[in-house]
């Protein structure tokens, strides 16, 4: 029977390929999607300049490229996560437990977070983390009481901004960025508002009210999303009041349909990144395997291609791209020529 | 319903006398006119549909096509003896020490001759500015050429290089001088110097083979992403599940159809094929992660693992369409094989099957058409995202090394920041379009040749 041939033919094809999936010869990179372009664009790069096959950047977010770089040493684990937040305390020991050691962390610059809106919508262009926060905060101060926001419009609690609906786009709970987005706008907004204060006062202890102050009103005038950027950007063309937080680098890509605003009256450029003036930033890392390093061919040819000055120096493509490269720069090359794990950095 | 309602007193029957052939009564008219409304509606139902496949076709269309032409410029570029091999060896292995940044200088020197040569008026008097009119690509193209050519160093080559996003963008008529006004990119500057080399014939747009056939490319230079990569991938995934989910699904549905005793194991088997047909995709990926790559420690990112995954959600498909198609199959025929001494086995493979053959196929193609289009089980195995920038060097590495697949990479490209993705990414589903038109005309052809009469 030739139906008997076939099954036994693709069994026999499938039962060979299963033995022969043992070596890998390429890197498997997985993680933020923030990091993936400047990790697609060094990838390319690698692959151009070196003998090894081009790198695989996978995304999903900076979780769970760490919850996968966790699972453990071996051939069918990835070999680098992407992040565009530090590796927390939980993930290193959940790591640890699945024999994921010696972990090298390489930051590779800085990257702005923006508020841009509609060209030609409201003219939201300068911003204060306090604007931010009353907007969006569920609870804030209104003459000297903590009361249930009330505003619903922008001019309402700021005169010098637009008299119109409030409306934020803001990435999800499973970004880095939500992080970065909540520590240095909402937080300081906060604490500028006197909202935190007048928490600390009603009896919260510390960490609820700061818990408190980095929550978001719950009412339809903040609208996470947990998609990429190009979402949060379909999402503004089609609302004039709508303003949307993104990445500096999708930004200066789509400057066609979007305008972006200052904060705290530094307009956001690789410049005010790099010199600390732009509050709104953080470092974007990579984090290496140790026990991967010698085993994966190439690996540390990539890593070290990665933080060399012709990738990652303020006029190579990552800069270019967006990324606000990093002045210590040399302190990180060295450190991962010498393959310094994470452990004996502290 | 409408007869109920019109047995009011009203609509008493005319007296015998009074009805005529000629003239219609008025109940006549009215079942004339629910007819006429019926017929209406579903010429509005059918209207509507088509109306939505050619606005879908013509977005496609519009905004897919620009993606397969693309903007060339011609360049001459000097390969610097001294810069690449000073010592005039001709060995690949020093040529090759020289990385692409090396090459950076000897085509902004070209860029700026190209210029002097065609006595362009061009503002700008440092290469690097130029530079910024043409794809990253560019000094990968001069390296590999060469590396594959030592003996043409020190000469001049005219290399066709691809013109940047931004610059191809204003040639598709997508990129303003207004936009760029706020764009670090690219300056109006440069238009101008655009509209100067197009005169002067030596910027050209033209068709991109490359996107067809080419490999993905990183963000910064959508101009050199192509599809071909992800083409093969899928390629590889359907002959997997093809393998597999044919010969599987066929032999299960004969045995469930023709041999199993009906009793309540086979009900139970038979609403569990029936479940597993609905169930969304994600939760196969779910599965086939946990399964061929966690457990059977199978590659990341593999073809192999695709089409295993894709399999297991094509079998139900197949079954049920196999096990209807062989219910069609008239019970005389069996009767008529059983009645002049052919076996059981006999009777099914011999005259049942090749009837039920154009049934089988039709709906194999269905199932590897909907396999075909699937991305969501795909971005749990790691076929998602920066990855089918290889070609396969070979059959084995086809379905073992890493790649995407082609909704996949579309899926990738329309996510991605420069706008000129968004154009890619519609240019990649007229191919995955073409993809599947190309497998329902198979599907036709064999339907064609396997069709029995009796």
């Amino acid at each position: 029977m030739s139906f008997m041939k076939l099954t036994a033919s693709a069994l026999a094809v499938a039962a060979v390929s299963a033995t022969a999936a043992s070596a890998r010869d390429q890197i498997q990179v997985a993680g933020s999607s923030t990091v993936l372009p400047y990790a697609s664009i060094v990838a390319e790069a690698f692959g151009e300049n070196f003998d090894f096959p081009t790198p695989v950047v996978e995304s999903g977010g900076s979780s769970a490229g760490l919850k996968r770089f966790c699972e453990g040493v071996g051939e069918n684990t990835i070999d680098i996560a992407n992040a565009s937040r530090a590796i927390r305390e939980k993930e290193i020991k959940a790591c640890a437990d699945n024999g994921v050691t010696d972990i090298i962390q390489v930051r590779i610059g800085y990257d702005g977070i923006v508020f841009a809106s509609q060209l030609d919508g409201p003219a939201y262009t300068a911003f204060e983390p306090a604007d931010i926060y009353n907007a969006l905060a569920p609870k804030v101060v209104v003459d000297g009481e903590l009361v249930d926001n009330p505003y619903t419009k922008w001019s309402e609690f700021n005169a010098d901004l637009p008299d119109s609906e409030i409306l934020a786009f803001i990435p999800g709970t499973k970004h880095g960025t939500r992080e970065v987005f909540e520590e240095k706008v909402l937080a300081a907004g906060c604490e500028a508002t006197g909202a935190l204060e007048a928490m600390t006062a009603s009896g919260m202890s510390e960490d609820d009210a700061e818990d408190a102050c980095i929550a978001v009103r719950t009412d339809g005038k903040s609208v996470d999303i947990d998609g990429d950027y190009t979402e949060t950007l379909a999402r503004i063309d089609s609302n004039a009041n709508a303003i949307g937080v993104f990445g500096l680098a999708f930004y200066e890509n789509n400057t066609d349909a979007l305008k972006v605003a200052t904060m705290s009256g530094v307009e956001p450029t690789t410049e005010t990144i790099a010199a600390g003036d732009y509050p709104v930033s953080r470092p974007l890392y990579f984090y290496i395997k140790k026990a991967h390093l010698g085993v994966i061919p190439g690996l540390k040819d990539y890593a070290e291609f990665f933080v060399s000055d012709d990738i990652a120096g303020p006029s190579g493509p990552l800069s270019n791209y967006g990324l606000v490269s990093d002045p210590e720069l040399a302190d990180t090359q060295s450190m991962v020529a010498d393959e310094k794990t994470m452990g004996s950095n502290m | 319903m409408t007869d109920a309602s019109l047995s009011g007193p009203d609509s008493t029957p005319l007296p015998q006398g009074k009805t005529s052939l000629l003239a219609q009564d008025s109940r006549t008219k009215r079942r004339n006119a629910a007819e006429k409304r019926f017929r209406f509606y579903g010429m509005a139902a059918v209207g509507v549909g088509v109306l939505f496949l050619v606005v879908l076709l013509v977005a496609i269309v519009r905004n897919g096509t620009p993606a397969f032409t693309q903007t060339f410029i011609e360049l001459p570029v000097q390969l610097s003896q001294e810069k690449l091999d000073p010592d005039q060896t001709g060995d690949p292995e020093v040529i090759k020490k020289t990385s692409t940044f090396g090459y950076n200088g000897m085509i902004d020197q070209a860029l700026l001759d190209l210029m002097a040569a065609h006595g362009l008026d061009s503002p700008f008097d440092k290469g690097a500015d130029l530079r910024k009119m043409i794809s990253a690509s560019v000094p990968a193209q001069v390296r590999d050429y060469a590396i594959a050519h030592p003996d043409q160093i020190g000469q001049t080559v005219v290399f066709k290089v691809l013109a940047s996003s931004r610059v191809d963008g204003y040639e598709k008529g997508r990129v303003t001088r207004e936009a760029l006004a706020r764009d670090k990119n690219l300056d109006a500057e440069h238009l101008d110097l655009v509209d100067q080399m197009r005169d002067a014939g030596i910027l050209k747009r033209s068709f991109n083979l490359d996107f067809i056939l080419g490999t993905d490319a990183s963000e910064s230079r959508p101009e050199q992403a192509g599809i071909g990569a992800s083409m093969v991938g899928s390629f590889f995934m359907m002959l997997v599940v093809l393998f597999l989910s044919l010969p599987i699904g066929v032999a299960a549905s004969i045995y469930l159809e023709e041999f199993a005793p009906k009793n309540w194991i086979t009900d139970v088997i038979e609403v569990n094929i029936s479940n597993l047909a609905a169930v969304p995709s994600i939760v196969f990926g779910i599965l086939g992660l946990a399964v061929f790559i966690q457990f059977a420690e199978l590659p990341q990112s593999a073809p192999l693992v695709g089409g295993l995954v894709l399999t297991l959600m094509t079998l139900p498909t197949i079954i049920i369409s196999t096990r209807a198609s062989l219910k069609a199959v008239p019970p005389s025929i069996r009767d008529a094989a059983l009645g002049v001494g052919a076996s059981k086995m006999q009777s099914v493979f011999h005259h049942v099957l090749p009837l039920a053959m154009p049934g089988i196929l039709t709906g194999t193609i269905l199932g590897l058409a909907q396999a075909l289009g699937e991305t969501a089980p795909l971005l749990l195995i790691g076929m998602v995202g920066y990855i089918a920038s290889n070609f396969p060097d070979g059959i084995a590495a086809g379905f073992l090394d890493p790649n995407s697949a082609m909704p996949a990479q579309i899926y990738e490209w329309a996510k991605r920041a420069d706008p000129a993705y968004y154009e890619r990414a519609w240019g990649g589903i007229i191919i995955l379009l073409v993809f599947l038109l190309t497998m329902n005309f198979i599907a036709i052809i064999l339907r064609r040749r396997f069709e029995r009469r009796w």
